[in-house]
């Protein structure tokens, strides 16, 4: 993978105002046979956005070009629930999105975004509101996340601050992934590998 | 003497290779189990490092996902699913990962044949890319899903990354009624703390009526952690365990396994253990239960009615609304009477040995309802094999239900077997998500004998009618 690195963005956002979405909406099991990580950006809530004969949905958000560009998507509570496929971060990745705000995010789809240097934003349910009420109000509002001060800002002023560990900041602000960490560890794993045979 | 230690943190902490400051813990991975779907990527991150499986005794792999529940001596007919799963083949054989392919005795859904050939053992530290990983805890070890990067990074170093979550306690006690199974016990829990309120823990199961419980039963309970965010379940080792594991092909044999019971009696919590969250639950108020949305935390007792409009908090007004346009229900309504075109018995959660076993003695001597396809599908060969040798295919064709190959199938909408666009589908699976089981459809949660009970009648049934 290349090395990608992240400290600020600003961007216009997509808005996705509903709780609980799962992995399968993110990117249907369908779209799962590649055998490599590229392409999944256009099927990127594929039954969200297109029609079973694959005409557009004029009113999903994605299809909406006055969104178009947008790297930042703001979705409802609980994002990423249900499977560990990382395909769903991929699919984010790979369609353009590099921060996902949301005000819930399920677990493993949290460290797979982190893992694919996409930012999930956790801030209070009151700020997602705000951020809606931002983009309704105007939908080329800017955006400000700043993964160094961990911060989001608004154009209207308000802001939130959100929590990430400071080892994967780092990951995301360098470029590193955890392989490279875990291999220095090897003579002490191998002396585990012995230990732990007889169970 | 110590501090009073919860079987979680014993286990974890025994497999903490270097904590890091402020940081996540490589932990070390006993067991590694891997499919189709989620390795491809993992293999293609070594290729390009240019390095080997750290130890390959410790993986094991199957196909499972994206294989046909039909035909399985056959070439798979769809190029993409054939390409993935030859993809497997070659990835195995090029890296020396022992893999049981279709065909293989040992072939079936990957949390159904790790604890069935005794791979999964008390104690251990397991991981999988895929999210019902959790299925393993059953036997009281630390098991959980992963992303892609994560299977990589197991193949890569035999350990993992990761920040230890918080810990839950679940007691269930009391008495089970009538028709009331492990699967109601877990949907029921779901709908009491719902699709995220176990985010962020790792969740024992105790209490008497979990003691009370077989192997599979258990299996069943903690498949479905992940259903209510948790990153994994487990239930402490007891007789039951040891009994299950005893003779299993790949577990400590004769006086190996004698002295390994004597330290996995050792496996428990601690009196006075605290842990950050904990619920209690009574057996008796747990009745059959069904879901009618689109995340498994919308569950009912089947007698009861889909919540009205004003028992949902304002904020969930609008997803709530969407999931029931999607299920084509009404707010207040009642399931009970409600046709099904589709049953489907399988899955991680139910395609054991003893679901089959429950189903075929209900059926026994009924036929299923005109109109409605139901489709059986054991978790694993040794599943299948073991129906036939006990005389359940019969039953089963009798019935007019339909025995297929062991696989996945209809739970993930992935591979040939898909329910319908707007079909209604009762599923012992775990996951009811929009287009779950194909594009479209809509799956009503519920456990083997709810399943089996409305193939019969051709519609949504309180199974305590039946029994
Ligand atoms: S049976 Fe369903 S939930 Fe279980 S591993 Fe297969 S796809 Fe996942």
């Amino acid at each position: 993978m290349s090395k990608e690195t992240m400290h600020k963005l600003v961007s216009t956002a997509a808005p996705l105002p509903i709780e609980n979405i799962d992995t399968d909406q993110i990117i249907p099991a369908r779209f799962l046979k590649a055998t490599t990580r590229e392409g999944f950006g256009d099927n990127l809530f594929r039954d969200w956005r297109y029609t079973t004969d694959n005409t557009p949905k004029a009113d999903f958000v994605l299809n909406n070009p006055i969104y178009a560009g947008a790297k930042i998507l703001v979705a409802g509570k609980n994002f990423g629930m249900g499977s560990s496929r990382e395909h769903a971060a991929w699919a984010i990745h790979d369609y353009g999105f590099k921060v996902v705000i949301s005000s819930f995010f399920a677990d493993i789809f949290r460290n797979n975004a982190l893992n694919n240097f996409v930012l999930p934003a956790q801030v209070s349910d009151e700020f997602l509101a705000e951020i809606f009420k931002a983009i309704e109000a105007d939908s080329q509002t800017q955006i400000t996340v700043d993964l160094v001060n961990q911060e989001i800002v608004l154009e209207n002023g308000l802001k939130e601050s959100f929590a990430i560990n400071a080892y994967k900041k780092q990951c995301l602000m360098n470029g590193y992934d955890d392989i490279d960490y875990l291999l220095s560890l090897s003579s002490e794993v191998k002396k585990f590998d012995l230990a732990h045979t007889n169970f | 003497m110590n501090q009073p230690t919860t079987l979680f943190d014993k286990i974890w902490d025994a497999h903490v290779v270097k904590a890091m400051n402020d940081g996540p813990d490589a932990v070390f991975i006993d067991r590694h189990f891997i499919h189709e779907v989620t390795s491809p990527q993992a293999f293609d991150g070594l290729r390009k490092r240019g390095i080997g499986v750290f130890n390959i005794a410790r993986t094991t792999a199957t196909a499972d996902h994206n294989v046909p529940t039909k035909d399985q001596h056959l070439p798979i007919k769809e190029a993409l699913s054939r390409h993935q799963v030859e993809t497997l083949r070659k990835n195995c054989t090029d890296f020396g990962i022992e893999l049981y392919d279709l065909g293989h005795p040992f072939q079936g859904i990957v949390h159904i044949i790790g604890p069935e050939l005794g791979l999964t053992l008390p104690g251990m530290t397991i991981v999988c890319g895929d999210s019902h990983t959790s299925t393993h805890g059953a036997l009281g070890n630390v098991a959980f899903g992963i992303g892609t990067s994560e299977v990589e990074q197991v193949l890569a170093t035999q350990c993992i990354l990761q920040y230890k979550p918080k810990r839950m306690r679940i007691n269930i006690n009391g008495q089970l009624g009538k028709g009331v199974t492990s699967k109601d016990i877990i949907l029921y829990v779901i709908a009491q703390i719902s699709a995220s309120g176990a985010t962020g823990y790792f969740v024992e199961y105790a209490g008497d009526t979990i003691r009370g419980l077989s192997m599979e039963a258990r299996m069943t309970i903690c498949n479905m952690s992940i259903e209510m965010g948790a990153r994994g379940g487990l239930i402490a080792p007891d007789e039951t365990t040891f009994e299950y594991i005893r003779g299993r092909r790949f577990a400590p044999q004769g006086e190996a396994f004698d002295q390994a019971v004597e330290r996995w009696r050792e496996l428990k919590t601690d009196d006075g253990a605290e842990f950050d969250m904990e619920l209690n639950y009574r057996a008796e108020d747990i009745g059959p239960m069904i879901t009618y949305g689109t995340n498994p935390g919308m569950g009912i007792a089947v007698d009861s009615h889909v919540p009205n409009l004003s028992e949902i908090p304002q904020s969930e007004l609008a997803s709530y609304t969407k999931s029931l346009a999607y299920m084509g229900l009404e707010p207040g309504m009642e399931l009970i009477g409600k046709p099904v075109d589709y049953v489907f018995i399988g899955s991680c959660t139910n395609a054991r040995i003893e679901d089959l076993r429950t189903v075929a003695e209900f059926v026994k001597g009924k036929t299923k309802a005109e109109g409605v396809e139901v489709w059986i599908v054991p978790g694993s060969v040794q599943v299948s094999n073991q129906a036939k040798a006990e005389g359940l295919d019969r039953v089963f064709i009798d019935a007019g239900f339909e025995l297929r190959e062991p696989g996945c199938s209809a739970c993930l909408g992935m591979n040939e077997d898909k329910v319908p666009a707007g079909k209604y589908c009762i599923s012992t699976s775990n996951r009811n998500f929009e287009g779950r089981q194909g594009q479209g459809a809509r799956t009503f949660l519920a456990s083997p004998i709810m399943a089996a009970a409305a193939a019969v009648t051709g519609k949504v049934t309180d199974v305590r009618e039946l029994v």
